[in-house]
């Protein structure tokens, strides 16, 4: 269990696990596509699976089952909404 | 403007919305497909009526965002602006009911644009099954424009929606555009829906159920290689009646051209130019619509994607992304409609990477030339239960086209095109029953586009062969059999000539000049070379079929078959390898919009194919004393 309120990289959280969306890296050439596509901060996501080989993960966000690759996904941070 | 100039009514919205089935269905199918200026994206364009005016509906390519970040995705916000084409004079956004929270976004961006617009609610009957429900009237008054919720392939609502579209001029405008900053708009969407989504429709069960196995590490991965290799026995196996009955019918037009008409010159033309020619073509339409059928159908029905997805780890190995999967799978069937589907590639690098190794996945075209000559050497013995080794030989040439495309584009991907990479994103769309309207329009527009290149492409150049091969008419030794006496016209021919100028640069490969000529043909289009084969020899010899008479043909000098495996080998290689297409050529040119890529591709195929039919041959030679 990690600590309740440090944010994470949304790659970092496990297969059935969700959060909410605290910040996009806007450096990375990315930050406006994914805001476009939902990955706003304050939206709730989830992680639904990984693919085969691990890469690219299905993320489901506002109403929408999105993948991307973890390359793209470590661009977003996330507070775990688990809490346990 | 004058009263009788028709509306321009633009369709925009995200892929999967059902934009392309609400235009279908506003269009008739009547719909005019060109290029924009400059880019390489598809205009699609078509005519109708509404409310007693007539309309003009362009369906805007899909996109998720109107910030491009590629000339392509520019297009949308160009049309908009109106600097590619007259701008439209209102907008009809589509938007999935199931996925309002993200399409909303995109419908924020675009009321922020001063242009009349309406919103057309897509899929409210898969709302309802997941139980969700939306208020169109309150949708209507929180967005300040017209909305319609319509089921686009049923017809539901269309009517009402038409009788709005016939007065853009009279529509609601915001009062205030919605916010801009990603923030702004994604509360602003958030208290839109607040009010209008009554009930949030759950996830779609059906999908989560079937996603479990289709996308499950184990389950998920052998699916996805049943699929494929079903793919191969399904075009082999399954379309083999049909051909057999499109080919006794052919060569029962060609008896009786010669049956009715005097022996000649013209009933030469008809049976042996004509008939033949177009034959040698029509006959693969069987494979070619179990190709378009399946492809389309794994399209429509939501795998296509999940495949992609399952697979985007292979293809980043090889810096591609699992889109480019789909268009080389597409390419299955046709390298040109392949190539047209990078288009759905937002990353303009591994896009052209996409597009130069696209040629090497194994086209239908290049079934006829297997189809012959596997069908002509290679034993039907059974290999394991209903695999037989031809099903294998045909596996193996798959793979290597395939294998081959991988490992030139990974080689580009380092050397030639390297370079920042591009976000990489898919959407998984619920998966839907196909509508047999839209499933079967589609596989019949791939179907008829190939008919209508072999058509005219491949007719064409069936006819100017047969004058090759007719003439110049020289007078053979006057003790000459008749078969001897055709085989010499035929060496005297114009393409005679060209086939034996050309055979010391192809004997390393084992190929004779009759070979060389059906090459030369080939470079139309790969099926000529059946065509031209068939031409060959039935000038050379009337009664027996194709396979029959390439397989006695034998060399006049050693008296050994033309066609011994070292050459059959060679031959199959090379077709592995070669650009021998001037249609992919032809759309290459278009879609990168030079001429240096094509002439790239061409060259760099071309090496590899000689490189390797020289390999094959004396590797298959020594192996054994034939």
């Amino acid at each position: 269990m990690g600590p309740r309120f440090a944010a994470t990289p949304l790659s970092a959280l496990a297969p059935g696990s969700s959060g909410v969306i605290v910040a996009v890296d806007t450096e990375a050439p990315v930050a406006r596509r994914l805001l476009d596509l939902g990955f706003i901060p304050g939206s709730r996501v989830t992680v639904v699976r990984r693919a085969p080989l691990r890469d690219p993960v299905e993320y489901e966000v506002r109403g929408t089952r999105l993948c991307l690759r973890n390359s793209e996904a470590s661009c977003i941070q996330v507070r775990s909404a688990d809490g346990a | 403007m004058s009263a009788s100039a028709a509306l321009r009514l633009g369709l925009i919205g995200s892929p999967n919305a059902g934009k392309t089935t609400l235009f279908n269905a506003l269009t008739g199918l009547r719909a005019k497909v060109g290029n924009y200026p400059g880019v390489t994206v598809e205009r699609r364009e078509g005519s109708s009526e509404v409310a007693g005016r007539s309309a003009v509906f362009i369906d805007l390519p899909g996109s998720y965002s109107l910030e491009p970040l590629s000339p392509d995705e520019a297009v949308v916000s160009r049309v908009l602006d109106g600097e590619l084409i007259d701008p439209p004079d209102a907008l009809i956004v589509v938007a999935d009911a199931c996925s309002l929270a993200r399409s909303m976004l995109f419908v924020a961006q675009v009321l922020r644009r001063n242009v009349p617009t309406c919103l057309v609610i897509t899929m409210i009957d898969e709302l309802e099954a997941r139980g969700g429900e939306l208020d169109l009237p309150r949708l209507e008054r929180a967005l300040g424009v017209p909305v319609r919720g319509v089921v686009g392939h049923r017809g539901r609502g269309l009517d009402e929606l038409r009788d709005l579209l016939g007065a853009p001029e009279s529509w609601a405008r915001p009062p205030i555009p919605p916010p801009e900053d990603a923030l702004g708009r994604a509360g602003w969407v958030d208290s839109v829906l607040a009010t209008a989504l009554v009930r949030e429709p759950g996830t779609s069960r059906i999908t989560q159920s079937i996603d479990r196995v289709i996308l499950h590490p184990v389950a998920g991965s052998l699916l996805f290689a049943a699929v494929m290799v079903t793919f191969f026995q399904l075009i082999f196996a399954w379309a083999a009646p049909a051909m057999d009955a499109i080919d006794a019918g052919i060569s029962a037009a060609a008896r009786a051209v010669h049956a009715s008409l005097p022996a000649g010159l013209l009933a030469d033309f008809l049976a042996d130019g004509l008939i033949a020619g177009v034959g040698a073509v029509v006959i693969f339409l069987p494979q070619i619509l179990l190709l378009f059928g399946v492809l389309y159908l794994l399209e429509d029905i939501g795998y296509m994607a999940r495949a992609a997805f399952v697979i985007d780890r292979v293809m980043g190995r090889v810096g591609l992304e699992g889109r480019a999967f789909v268009s080389l799978l597409s390419s299955y069937a046709c390298a040109v409609p392949g190539i047209m589907a990078t288009r759905t590639i937002p990353s303009p690098r591994n896009r052209l990477v996409t597009m130069l190794v696209a040629p090497l996945m194994t086209c239908s075209a290049r079934l006829p030339v297997y189809a012959l000559l596997i069908g002509a050497f290679v034993p039907p013995t059974a290999v394991w239960g209903p695999i037989g080794l031809q099903g294998l030989v045909l596996l193996g040439l798959y793979l290597g086209g395939a294998v081959a495309a991988l490992g030139v584009a990974a080689l580009l991907k380092r050397t030639l095109l390297r370079g920042e990479e591009f976000p990489f994103y898919m959407e998984l769309p619920p998966y839907r029953l196909p509508t047999v309207k839209l499933w079967l329009s589609q596989v019949w527009g791939s179907a008829s586009a190939f008919l209508r290149r072999a058509g005219t492409i491949i007719l064409l150049v069936s006819v100017v062969l047969w004058v090759l091969l007719t003439f110049p008419r020289t007078e053979p030794p006057a003790d000459a059999s008749p078969g001897e006496a055709s085989r010499y016209a035929l060496a005297h021919s114009f393409a005679g000539r060209a086939g034996h100028a050309l055979e010391p640069a192809i004997a390393p490969l084992g190929f004779d000049w009759k070979i060389g000529v059906g090459l030369l043909a080939s470079l139309a289009a790969r099926e000529v070379i059946v065509a031209t084969l068939a031409q060959i020899y039935a000038a050379s010899d009337e009664e027996t079929s194709l396979r029959e008479a390439i397989r006695s043909d034998r060399r006049p000098d050693t008296g050994r078959p033309v066609f011994d495996p070292p050459t059959v080998a060679s031959l199959l290689v090379f077709f592995v390898f070669a650009l021998q297409c001037m249609s992919t050529l032809a759309v290459l040119r278009r879609e990168t919009n030079s001429w240096r890529w094509p002439l790239f591709a061409f060259g760099y195929l071309l090496t590899l194919a000689y490189g390797a039919s020289f390999a094959t041959y004396r590797i298959v030679g020594s192996l054994t004393i034939w």
